[in-house]
């Protein structure tokens, strides 16, 4: 296996993109990630697309070759795949692509993902998205995402002394980050009071704790690290990537208050990588509800168990703070693009390690972690990101 | 969904029907084909059999939704439950016959059978297990004694309303 490369990176805005369809977001993220990489498409070997549910949404399944074609590239017949694992499939195409060019076989790879979400109405977004639980078992019951979450939040609760305000934090801190980032879906800042005075979703979550449902996509160029630098000055080596599973059902986890696909994954990871939790700088970590953050944190080392709440209301994760998270605006500011969302962190992360990051640049960012999770953490996907010195 | 995704599941949902490992003894709901905590893992296979719960459990964690699942809109607000049996399995489930703020933690319940959700009014009617409270509460009851499910009695009717 040989060490791999970020060369470039790509996304279009988050949001309501009523008059852009999903072939053209797609194309546009990966042509910006092919320029930035300063890359031709005659050298590309293959495209993996991470994509939740384009069947559902937008009637179009086998996607990989529709933007394929539509990047221009139908002639040349590369290989392209479509990647899913619910809301973690994004990043989960990002772990297939640098597969495929740590083993040889290709040398350079797109790995982009993309969603279109807005094309149904909400009722209909809700009900697909929670088809990423357990159907037969949790949805048939009465279960949606955010309700699943709020099993997860109301027992962190009662087993920790997690707050309601604590929960409340997440939203308001990814609130001010998307107001420092051109590409979110919401760029306006939030108070406690608004987050803690929102209509109930699922008690004791409520609207600003659950993240929106987006449009959009991401891209990235990779390649081998030897010969990155013809093609970007700041190549940026993917340290680890790692994958762990779980049980599909809430109820059937070892213990309903973490996430042990995400503890594994990170394990995975930081052995791979040979480094700790400490050693991060800067990291884009799940919240798709604000629980999911906390408890995130927990499970990738950052906070002791039950503590997540707490640290984040001391700050230690605020810009400025001890390991900065979710500059982005994270998936409730930045939006959640469902397939986009592991791979927009990556490019979140790509721009903070070249310094590129303007307002919400953490100083001196050299090792960062991405964190992505599908459903209720049946799946967690942990990429770790390294300054090429 | 079709009527025959709904009808293989009914005798879970009717009558929680789970399995039992014979190896290490564990149970589950719904059942399974092997176990996944058994030491003897590949040893499990075949060795899996029915198990019927008693229905009866307390509650482990509980939501409050507001924004229903898709069938459950005219049910709004209703309480989501993890709710852990005595057998060990851990459902997810409605809790009915008492006051969303009354639902704690620890509350012990009984399944009880009823009408899940239908889909429209002219599709299927999906039935299957919710929870009511198993212990005396302060205030009136609404509604009365219905059926109870699992091992303690088998359901009298498959025409029990919400």
């Amino acid at each position: 296996m040989r060490d791999v490369a970020v060369l470039g990176v790509g996304m279009t805005k988050f949001g309501e993109l009523w008059d852009r369809s999903f072939r053209e977001i797609g194309i546009e993220a990966g042509l910006q990630a092919l320029v930035d990489a300063k890359l031709s498409s005659s050298d590309l070997g293959a495209l993996f697309l991470g994509n939740m549910a384009s069947g559902s949404l937008i009637d179009q399944e086998h996607i990989g070759p529709l933007i394929l074609d539509y990047a221009g590239l139908g002639a040349r017949h590369l290989p392209a795949v479509r990647v899913e694992g619910g809301g973690a499939s994004g990043s989960l195409a990002l772990h297939q692509g640098y597969l495929a060019v740590a083993s040889g076989l290709y040398d350079f790879v797109v790995v982009g993902g993309a969603e279109k979400l807005t094309d149904v109405p909400d009722a209909t977004g809700n009900q697909i998205t929670s088809s990423t639980a357990d159907h037969e078992w949790e949805v048939v019951f009465g279960g949606t995402l955010p309700a699943l979450w709020a099993l997860i939040a109301r027992r962190h609760m009662h087993e920790y002394g997690t707050t309601r305000e604590q929960l409340a934090r997440v939203a308001v801190h990814a609130h001010e980050m998307g107001a420092k980032n051109p590409n979110a879906h919401y760029r306006n800042k939030v108070s406690l009071e608004q987050v803690l005075g929102a209509g109930p979703v699922a008690e004791p979550l409520g609207v600003f704790d659950c993240a929106p449902l987006s449009d959009g996509a991401a891209a990235v160029v990779l390649g081998p690290m030897e010969t990155a630098r013809k093609y970007t000055d700041q190549p940026i080596r993917i340290a680890a990537s790692h994958v762990a599973c779980d049980a599909m059902a809430v109820q059937h986890r070892r213990d309903v208050t973490t996430l042990d696909s995400t503890v594994v994954a990170a394990r995975r990871a930081f052995d791979q990588a040979r480094r700790a939790p400490k050693d991060i700088d800067v990291a884009e970590i799940n919240d798709a509800y604000t629980i999911s953050a906390l408890v995130a944190l927990e499970d990738l080392g950052f906070s002791e168990k039950g503590r997540g709440g707490p640290d984040f209301e001391a700050g230690r994760f605020a810009l400025g703070g001890e390991m900065p998270v979710n500059t982005s605006g994270g998936l409730k500011a930045q939006g959640r693009p469902f397939g986009a969302v592991g791979v927009a962190q990556v490019v979140e992360l790509v721009r903070q390690l070249r310094g590129t990051a303007k307002d919400r640049q953490v100083p001196n960012a050299t090792l960062a972690l991405a964190h992505d999770v599908g459903g209720t953490g049946a799946t967690s996907v942990v990429t770790l990101l390294e300054a090429a010195t | 969904m079709s009527i025959a995704r709904f009808w293989r599941e009914t005798p879970r949902r009717y009558n929680l029907g789970g399995s039992k490992c014979t190896m290490c003894g564990t149970v589950y709901f719904p059942p399974r084909a092997v176990c996944p905590t058994c030491a003897h893992h590949r040893e499990s296979i075949g060795k899996m059999v029915p198990f019927q719960l008693s229905g009866d459990g307390e509650v482990f964690s509980y939501t409050t939704v507001h924004e229903a699942a898709e069938g459950f809109e005219m049910q709004v607000p209703y309480v989501l439950a993890l709710v852990r049996t005595v057998e060990g399995p851990i459902l997810t489930g409605q809790i009915v016959d008492l006051a969303p703020e009354e639902v704690r933690i620890g509350l012990k319940v009984r399944a009880t059978f009823r009408k899940l959700r239908e889909e429209g009014r002219a599709g299927v009617i999906h039935y299957g297990y919710k929870f009511a409270p198993a212990e005396e509460l302060p205030g009136p009851r609404p509604g009365g004694p219905r059926a109870a499910v699992g091992a303690r009695t088998a359901p009298e009717s498959d025409r029990a309303s919400a």
